[in-house]
């Protein structure tokens, strides 16, 4: 098992190379430059020479990506161009917002699922499904941005339950502050899951395994619980991995929306900014994440599934 | 990952369960596929036959008209700010949305499709090469990735079009490789094989038309990916550009005014909502009638 864990873990590291790889060279073919952006059109081509060399931005580019390959490796990612702050000290901020709206959307994913997808699985075909279906549908094609501004108008500015902007002071405050975005991101993505953990179930419920139980004697509560909940969770827990490095692309939209400092809106205004150093540490935190979570997803289920075994 | 994938499409064709006429013309025929179906008729209609019925034009203020008027017998949803006719735009900016979507998703089954064909037939280094290169834009986030493709492009609805091509491939080539893997090892392709038939009428008669339909209907719900991609792009002021119509950017011109008239920002979150639910419904049925068990 460690030794699985740690091959993974060397895995990633080419995968991580080919990301900086990548995202050096895209932001670096974006047109437009961070000189212009920060003097705008009153630069002198002197000002503008002393910034870029202050930058480094003269140096050749493979020299540039040399120097950011060796820092990172030692933990160093630059300076932000535009605040003036170590690349590491400004994620540093922006990652906690940007986690515990992905794990609040999550955890309220699965309250939304199991109930939900249990409800549809048991009745299947009578009316409780057809509704399930319906909002499974419905949910798949809401719009991320659409369905957070009407959160927030109705119930931030119209209402003033929540607050319109920024992920408020401690726990108890992140909650009451992300609950709209999380709820947005929630209805926007639980469809899958929902759908995922019914078709398992209604596969599981036909299983041989199940008659048996039941033939046993076992109660339909601790059937359901026992035996089919805990064999319909191992196609679930993909889905929701799957969801969940689409969840943190999603925020992106949400944290612009509810005004949130996380990593997505980071992303968006270093694109609009040509901030290299943030759009590659905020590419590269993000490439760490997801690989992480493809990790956890396939420890979960040998977890799950004592047949799964890694070695 | 690879798991889930495998298990809700592999079989969702079985060859050769041949019913009679009838039960064929109902499986295809479910509620499903014709409320769906019939959802989507009334939209494209709307989209493509309103602008020739509508007097008025989608993208020139119109300080003659009322801004932000409510619904009336001359403006049927109303005014935005610039007095422009809303319904002339929804269908316009209709147009735009689904023309990406269709476009967009066409060019992704397509490239997606060869590529795992070839993955999933040839095998050998070619699939090493194409599953790596699966694996890696799938660690890159989708959004953030064609945020930075269209920031290299510059907005515009066209870039969309090429970032959805440039990362939407990946789950074809997954689906249509893992359908290739089991169809190239059922009898009818090992007769065809002995019969002495060349490996391309082999990919092309007997594993194309088998593996087909379980892309067909993952592109449904990638259709409707697609409309929220292109819309929520447009939203954030990297698509479509004002003053042209598109569902996304009408969300976002309407925002600033949703206390003064919340119907604005409603009717095209709606229509995207809409559109995307017809789509689900007839990927829905499709799943269903493919999958006789379902």
């Amino acid at each position: 098992m460690t030794g699985y864990i740690l091959r993974r873990v060397a895995y990633m590291v080419p995968v991580l190379f080919l990301i900086t790889l990548f995202t050096f060279f895209l932001v670096r073919l974006v047109p437009g430059d961070p000189v212009t952006a920060m003097l705008g059109p009153r630069g002198t081509p002197e000002r503008r020479a002393a910034m870029e060399k202050a930058m480094k931005l003269d140096r050749p580019i493979w020299e540039q990506y040399v120097a950011f390959v060796t820092g990172a490796a030692r933990g160093d990612l630059g300076d932000s161009l535009w605040k003036k702050q170590p690349v590491t000290r400004v994620l540093a901020d922006r990652i906690p917002p940007t986690l515990f709206l992905v794990f609040y959307a999550l955890v309220m994913t699965i309250i939304l699922t199991l109930p939900l997808a249990g409800w549809a699985a048991l009745n299947k075909g009578r009316w409780p499904d057809q509704f399930v279906r319906v909002f499974t549908v419905v949910s798949l094609a809401m719009p991320v941005y659409w369905i957070g501004l009407m959160l927030l108008q109705l119930f931030a500015v119209k209402r003033k339950l929540f607050p319109v902007s920024g992920w408020g002071e401690g726990f108890l405050g992140h909650l009451h502050a992300l609950f709209l975005p999380a709820l947005g991101l929630t209805l926007a993505i639980a469809s899958l899951t929902i759908r995922s953990l019914r078709n398992a179930m209604l596969e599981t419920m036909g299983q041989d395994f199940v008659r048996t139980a039941r033939a046993k004697g076992i109660g339909e509560r601790a059937v359901f619980t026992g035996h089919v909940l805990r064999n319909s969770a191992l196609s679930t827990v993909t889905i929701l991995g799957i969801n969940l490095a689409f969840l943190i692309g999603g925020t992106t939209i949400t944290e612009t929306i509810f005004a949130i400092p996380g990593l997505g809106q980071l992303i968006v205004t270093a694109v609009f900014q040509r901030d290299y150093p943030v759009i590659q540490g905020v590419t590269l935190t993000i490439g760490i994440m997801v690989l992480l979570i493809n990790l956890v997803v396939d420890l979960t289920y040998a977890m799950l599934d004592p047949r799964v075994s890694y070695t | 990952m690879s798991v889930a994938l495998q298990e809700s499409t592999t079989g969702a064709l079985q060859p050769g369960r041949v019913g009679s006429a009838r039960r064929q013309r109902e499986r295809w025929l479910n509620p499903l596929i014709l409320g769906g179906g019939a959802l989507l008729a009334l939209i494209v209609l709307f989209v493509v036959l309103y602008p020739f019925i509508s007097p008025f034009d989608p993208t020139a203020p119109d300080f003659t008209q009322p801004p932000l008027s409510p619904p009336s017998r001359t403006h049927l949803l109303g005014t935005d700010s610039f007095g422009r006719d809303t319904l002339t735009r929804l269908a316009y900016g209709g147009r735009v949305d689904l023309l990406v979507a269709l476009i967009g998703t066409a060019g992704t089954v397509i490239v997606g499709g060869i590529l795992g064909l070839i993955a999933g037939y040839a095998g050998g280094w070619a699939d090493t090469l194409i599953m790596r290169l699966v694996d890696f834009t799938l660690t890159m986030p989708y959004l953030v990735l064609v945020i930075a493709i269209v920031a290299i492009l510059g907005p515009g609805t066209e870039n969309i079009v090429y970032a959805i091509w440039l990362v939407g491939w990946v789950a074809y080539a997954r689906i249509v490789r893992a359908e290739t893997l089991v169809a190239r090892r059922q009898e009818y392709v090992e007769a065809a094989r002995v019969v002495g038939m060349g490996t391309k009428r082999i990919v092309l008669r007997h594993i194309l038309p088998n593996v087909a339909a379980a892309a067909l209907v993952y592109a449904m719900a990638d259709m409707v990916l697609n409309i929220l991609l292109a819309s929520s792009l447009s939203f954030l002021g990297l698509g479509t550009q004002p003053p042209n119509p598109e569902w996304g950017l009408m969300v976002a011109e309407a925002r600033d005014f949703f206390l003064r008239d919340w119907r604005l920002m409603t009717y095209p979150g709606l229509a995207v909502l809409v559109t995307g639910a017809a789509l689900g419904l007839i990927g829905d049925g499709l799943a269903q009638a493919l999958r006789p068990k379902g």
